[in-house]
């Protein structure tokens, strides 16, 4: 009876451990299956670095290269926010700040990331926006610097949260033989402690971008939505994940609009699997590295 | 005058707290220049700490106080003005558990230079290799200094941390401990290698092993609960110990 019982839950929990990968190996094949047509109908190098992004004209000229680069200059913007910013408070916390400031610190930040994009978006409309038309002149503030700013303030918690681990996990006897080498406090940080941590900091960059790149709803609302290839910063533009989501609506499924916009999801996912794999082949390096096991 | 009594270290009625707990216990006792001294006692009896105060290591211990004088070169060390930065540097410090930092070999010895400012190359290799070949290890990595150094051996680790204390020209280098988790011949090699560093350095050593206190120190101090029961030279307090916990803790009787 009892051994009966126990394979029950086995096969439950084994069950239960392969549901988790089957819904995985699924959306890989639907992304997969509904991007192929796209390349049949149109040429793959002129779908990726083709100018134009009209879907309703006829025949509709499908060339991501706008998007592609809206998303590049939204997540390098935001990268250049989040990265000062994210080290800089996981420096802070765990080097600076006293026991009790590190105690309330770090779960504030971290609490940063539960805020639902949504109001990140409704923030960066309202807000942010406004005031970035009004400093520096522009017709409009829903533009690629308004999504960058929004996102590297999404991202900093991800980049603060994991980075202060990383430092956090520097041996303190590290610390202790340079302080008894005579080092001061900021030749320890800088030239033990932060080379011990770079991996670390460099995984919960990447992280943080992985973030950025996949974030969609925030940048539909604040970026603008001009599928034009971007010159400046000022300019509207339309990344990646906001054309899937305000025009899989009305794509007609079957299009070739349909299928550009599922490649385009297939590209997103690809550029994010690339982030979190290069982000655990960082981090797996490191523990080595410090001799904390493989 | 002989060089044989100069003290190099005084330590007065020093007391010191983690938090409320007592640790150190109105301790009084002289190191003497080139000579090696040191600490046994059974675990947690407080020498760790002593020594930890020698070069101002505690003072990175949160929620510590401490009391009374500690004279190194006139200057008292314990003072809250005093320069912990340059006593470590006069007060080198090797620990229990070898720490070499997540970098080369070479590195390793260089960051102490590098750190005091200074930038040229060849004064920098020429004191990589002179404080490796005075730590014994110069013919076992010379040819790979490149080399992480968490890839030698806990022995080879011990001698490069010595090398590393070495090359910032410390007058007094305090040893926690440091055979503790090394195996017998790296043990032998380490205390061939104390005594021959004292002819030009003061010593101090904490060790859990009394028979290691018999063959290297030339004075010892005997702690027991954070006070210092005994303070002779070597010869004496294991032949002819004065205090009767002196006498039970080197039979074994506890400890």
């Amino acid at each position: 009876m009892r051994n009966y019982k126990e394979k029950i839950i086995q096969i439950l929990l084994t069950s239960l451990a392969f549901a988790s990968l089957f819904f995985l190996i699924g959306i890989v094949f639907i992304l997969v299956k509904e991007s192929i047509p796209i390349i049949s109908e149109i040429n793959f190098l002129e779908f990726l670095f083709g100018k134009e992004w009209y879907p309703s004209r006829q025949p509709p000229q499908l060339g991501i290269f706008p998007l592609i680069t809206a998303s590049l200059l939204v997540t390098a913007g935001a990268l250049s926010i989040c990265i000062p910013l994210g080290v800089g408070a996981a420096l802070y916390i765990n080097e600076l700040a006293g026991i009790k400031q590190k105690k309330i610190l770090k779960p504030l930040i971290e609490i940063l990331a539960g805020i639902p994009s949504i109001v990140y978006g409704f923030f960066g409309m309202l807000i942010a926006a406004p005031f970035i038309q009004k400093i520096f002149n522009i017709p409009t503030g829903l533009c690629a610097l308004t999504a960058s700013v929004m996102l590297g303030i999404m991202a900093i918690p991800t980049v603060t949260s994991i980075s202060e681990d990383a430092l956090s996990s520097v041996p303190k006897s590290f610390k202790e033989a340079s302080y008894a080498l005579g080092a001061n406090r900021i030749q320890t940080l800088f030239k033990v402690i932060i080379p011990a941590a770079a991996s670390g900091i460099s995984t919960s960059i990447i992280l943080g971008a992985s973030r950025i790149v996949g974030e969609t709803m925030t940048v539909l609302m604040v970026s603008g939505g001009a599928a034009v290839v971007a010159k400046s910063f000022f300019v509207p533009v339309r990344p990646m994940t906001s054309t899937i989501a305000a025009e899989m609506g009305e794509a007609a499924v079957g299009s070739p609009h349909y299928h550009a916009l599922f490649a385009i999801g297939l590209i997103l996912f690809l550029i994010t699997l690339i982030f979190n794999a290069g982000a655990e082949h960082i981090s797996k390096k490191y523990r080595i590295k410090l001799g904390l096991g493989r | 005058m002989s060089a044989e009594n100069i003290i190099r270290i005084q330590a007065e009625n020093v007391n010191f707290y983690y938090g409320r707990h007592k640790a150190l216990k109105n301790i009084n006792l002289d190191f003497y220049n080139n000579k090696v001294t040191s600490f046994i006692g059974p675990s947690g009896c407080g020498k760790s700490t002593f020594i930890r105060l020698l070069n101002k290591m505690n003072d990175l211990v949160a929620d510590t106080k401490t009391e009374g004088n500690i004279w190194l070169d006139g200057e008292n060390i314990l003072h809250d003005k005093a320069d912990a930065v340059k006593i470590r540097r006069k007060v080198g410090m090797v620990f229990q558990k070898p720490n070499p930092f997540a970098k080369t070999i070479f590195q390793n010895v260089s960051y102490g230079l590098e750190i005091n400012g200074e930038k040229n190359k060849k004064i920098i290799s020429d004191k990589v290799e002179e404080s490796l070949k005075k730590a014994a290890l110069w013919n076992e990595v010379k040819d790979r200094l490149a080399d992480n150094a968490l890839k030698l051996s806990g022995g080879q680790q011990q001698r490069l941390c010595i090398a590393r204390c070495l090359a910032v020209e410390p007058e007094v280098i305090l040893f926690d401990e440091p055979c503790a988790s090394l195996d017998p011949i790296s043990t032998n090699k380490i205390e061939e290698l104390i005594l021959e560093l004292k002819k030009q350095y003061t010593i101090v050593i904490v060790t859990h092993n009394m028979q290691q206190a018999a063959r290297v120190s030339d004075w010892t101090a005997f702690m027991y609960l954070g006070e210092l029961i005994e303070f002779a030279s070597t010869d004496k307090i294991f032949t002819v110990p004065k205090e009767k916990k002196t006498e039970e803790y080197l039979s074994g009787k506890f400890g």
